[in-house]
C-alpha cells in the first residue's frame, strides 16, 4: 500500500551538516517533496516534506530518521492565535519561515494566515505575550 | 497665540474641547497651517504599547494574625521572587522577577513563560496570587511562616511605580554574528537577517514634546488602562542625547519615571511578556496628553514617523561590549515599511511594540478628556532638559582590594 503524509522533520545543530534525507531514497525507496526548508549553520533546521512510498518502507524510513536524531511532527497539528492575548506588536513577522503572518500597512494589525502555516514552532516562543498556541 | 492649562481644562469642563490623537494632527497641520491648528486645537494625546522592563508593582497586604514581618525574610508571589526589604506588611515585585526554580538560560534558550510582569498582570485582572512568606520572628512579630492566597480588591494598597518607562527614542537591533541571538530586542537571525525595533513613533509621548516643555513632575496619565502620574525622571533619563534639527533625539534619550493606583488598572494594559533567553518583563500602555500651549508646542506634536531617526546596533558583540558602533541610521518610517535596504541587502523589519495598540490608548485618552472625565495637570516640576547637562554614565568599575 502506498502512503504519502506531510510531515515537518527538526534536525538538531549536530545534524545540519549531514546528508540525511538523501538515505530516504537510497535505503528506503520514498519519494520526498521538499515544501520548505530552513538550514542554518549552527541552528536547527528545519524541513517540512511530502513522503511517499510503501507503507512498509515508509515506517523505516521513518525509524531511520527518528533513530538519527530527527524530530518529527506530523502537519495533523494546528497552530492556533488566541486573540485576546495578541497585542499585534509583530515580533512573529520576521521568525516564519512561511510568511504566515502580515503586518497591515493601514491598521498595523498583524494578520495570520493558517493555510500558509505548516506548524513548525518557531512563534510559539518567539511571541512576547505568548498568543500562539499548538493544538492536536 | 498662547493658551494656560487652565484655559484647556475649562474648555474640557464645558465639553468644547478640541482634542485629535499625534497621528491625527500631522494632517490637520499640514491642512490647516500650524498657525491656525494652535487656535483650534487644545490637546494632543500620544500613545505607546510596548515591553518596559523596569516596572514593578508594591502592595500592602495587611496585618496577619499573630503578625509576620516580611522585611528581612523571603516571599514569593505564585512562586516568582517579590522584594521583601521593606515593612512588615509591605512587598515589592519587579517584572523581571523569575521563580527560583525557573531553569532560565540552562537549557538555552530559556522560554521565561512566567515571571513577575505576568504576576502583576494576574494581579491586575483579579486572579488570586499566592503568598508564601518564610521570616526570622520577633517578639512583636512572632510568626515565621504564612502561606495563603491574596487578591487585589482585598490587600489595602497595590500600586504600579515603573522607574524607567516610555523611552525617547530607541535603538533599532540587528545581529551580525553567524548564529542565532536572543535578545531583549527579540529574536534576531544571523548575518544582518532581520531588524527589530520598539517605538510608536509618530505617535510616542516623548518624541511629540522632545524638549519636556509640557510633560513633567505631577503630569497626569493613561497607565495601563487607568490614571497614572509621572513621578519623576526615568532612571538613564539623557536629555543630552544627539538630536536633529527638530529637536528629536537620534538615540535613546529622555525617560519617565511612572506611578498609578492599580486597582484601576487593566490587564489588556498590563501584559506579562515573555523574551525568548533573555527573560520576564512587562507591556505598559501609556499615553499622555499634551497641552497645545503654543504654537511651537503644536509644532512639536506634527512629527512624523520620516523625521525620527533611529541607529542600527549589532546586538551580538557591539552591544554586549559597549562598543559605540552603529551600523546604519534609518528612519521608522522605513522601518514600518517592513524592510530595509543595508548594504545593498534587503533586511525584513519587525516591532516589539504595538502601534495599533498605542492608537487605541491615544483614542482612549482623547475621549476621556473629550467626555470632561480628565482634565489636564499643570507640571509641579520640569525634567531636567538639555540645560541640565545630564548624561548617562556607564559604570566605573573599581578594583575591590580588602
Amino acid at each position: 500500500m502506498i502512503v504519502s503524509k506531510k510531515i515537518v522533520l527538526h534536525f538538531p545543530v549536530r545534524l545540519v551538516d549531514r546528508a540525511i534525507v538523501y538515505h530516504l531514497i537510497k535505503d528506503y525507496d520514498l519519494e520526498f517533496n521538499i515544501m520548505k526548508a530552513s538550514i542554518i549553520p549552527d541552528a536547527e533546521g528545519l524541513m517540512v516534506i511530502e513522503l511517499r512510498g510503501e507503507q512498509a518502507n515508509y515506517d523505516k524510513g521513518i525509524k531511520y530518521l527518528t533513530e538519527t536524531g530527527v524530530r518529527i511532527q506530523s502537519l495533523g497539528q494546528n497552530v492556533l492565535r488566541n486573540d485576546e492575548r495578541c497585542t499585534h506588536c509583530g515580533a512573529c513577522v520576521t521568525v516564519c519561515p512561511t510568511k504566515a503572518f502580515k503586518l497591515d500597512p493601514d491598521s498595523r494589525l498583524i494578520s495570520f494566515d493558517a493555510g500558509k502555516c505548516i506548524a513548525c514552532g518557531l512563534c510559539l516562543k518567539a511571541c512576547p505575550p505568548r498568543a500562539m498556541e499548538l493544538h492536536f | 497665540m498662547s493658551k494656560t492649562i487652565e484655559e484647556i481644562n475649562d474648555r474640557i469642563r464645558r465639553g468644547e474641547a478640541v482634542v485629535v490623537n499625534a497621528e491625527e494632527i500631522i494632517a490637520i497641520a499640514k491642512e490647516k497651517g500650524i498657525k491656525k491648528a494652535a487656535q483650534e486645537v487644545d490637546v494632543v494625546t500620544t500613545g505607546t504599547f510596548g515591553p518596559m522592563c523596569s516596572s514593578a508593582a508594591y502592595f500592602n497586604i495587611g496585618h496577619s494574625n499573630p503578625r509576620i514581618k516580611l522585611g528581612g525574610g523571603r516571599a514569593y508571589l505564585n512562586d516568582v521572587n517579590a522584594y521583601a526589604g521593606l515593612a512588615a506588611t509591605d512587598l515589592l515585585i519587579g517584572a523581571n522577577a523569575l521563580p527560583d526554580d525557573d531553569p532560565r538560560n540552562r537549557i538555552y534558550p530559556g522560554e521565561f513563560n512566567y515571571g513577575g510582569g505576568h504576576v502583576i498582570e494576574e494581579l491586575v485582572a483579579g486572579k488570586d496570587i499566592r503568598l508564601s512568606v518564610t521570616a526570622y520572628g520577633t517578639d512583636c512579630y512572632p510568626r515565621k511562616k504564612l502561606e495563603t492566597l491574596i487578591n487585589i480588591k482585598d490587600i489595602n494598597e497595590a500600586v504600579l511605580f515603573n522607574p524607567r518607562n516610555v523611552y525617547q527614542n530607541y535603538n533599532a537591533a540587528i545581529n551580525v554574528s553567524g548564529k542565532v541571538i536572543y535578545t531583549y530586542m527579540g529574536i534576531l537571525k544571523p548575518n544582518m537577517g532581520n531588524i527589530n525595533y520598539s517605538t510608536s513613533g509618530q505617535l510616542s509621548p516623548l518624541l511629540n514634546d522632545p524638549y519636556y516643555k509640557t510633560i513633567g513632575i505631577g503630569t497626569k496619565v493613561f497607565l495601563g488602562g487607568g490614571i497614572g502620574f509621572v513621578a519623576w525622571q526615568g532612571t538613564q533619563h539623557n536629555p543630552s542625547a544627539p538630536r536633529n534639527e527638530k529637536g528629536v533625539p537620534t538615540r535613546g534619550s529622555g525617560t519617565l519615571a511612572l506611578i498609578g493606583d492599580l486597582k484601576q488598572m487593566r490587564p489588556e494594559w498590563l501584559r506579562g511578556t515573555s523574551m525568548m533567553g533573555y527573560g520576564c518583563t512587562l507591556t505598559v500602555g501609556v499615553g499622555v496628553p499634551i497641552p497645545i500651549l503654543s504654537e511651537e508646542i503644536l509644532e512639536y506634536t506634527t512629527v512624523t514617523d520620516a523625521d525620527i531617526i533611529a541607529p542600527v546596533i549589532d546586538y551580538s558583540s557591539d552591544y554586549p561590549n559597549m562598543v559605540a558602533n552603529i551600523i546604519a541610521e534609518v528612519s521608522y518610517a522605513d522601518l514600518k515599511s517592513g524592510k530595509i535596504e543595508i548594504g545593498g541587502k534587503q533586511i525584513p523589519t519587525a516591532s516589539l511594540s504595538s502601534y495599533s495598540r498605542a492608537l487605541i490608548i491615544a483614542d482612549t485618552l482623547k475621549e476621556w478628556i473629550e467626555s470632561g472625565r480628565f482634565l489636564l495637570t499643570e507640571p509641579v516640576e520640569s525634567l531636567p532638559g538639555i540645560e541640565s547637562g545630564l548624561k548617562t554614565k556607564p559604570l566605573k568599575e573599581r578594583p575591590v582590594t580588602e
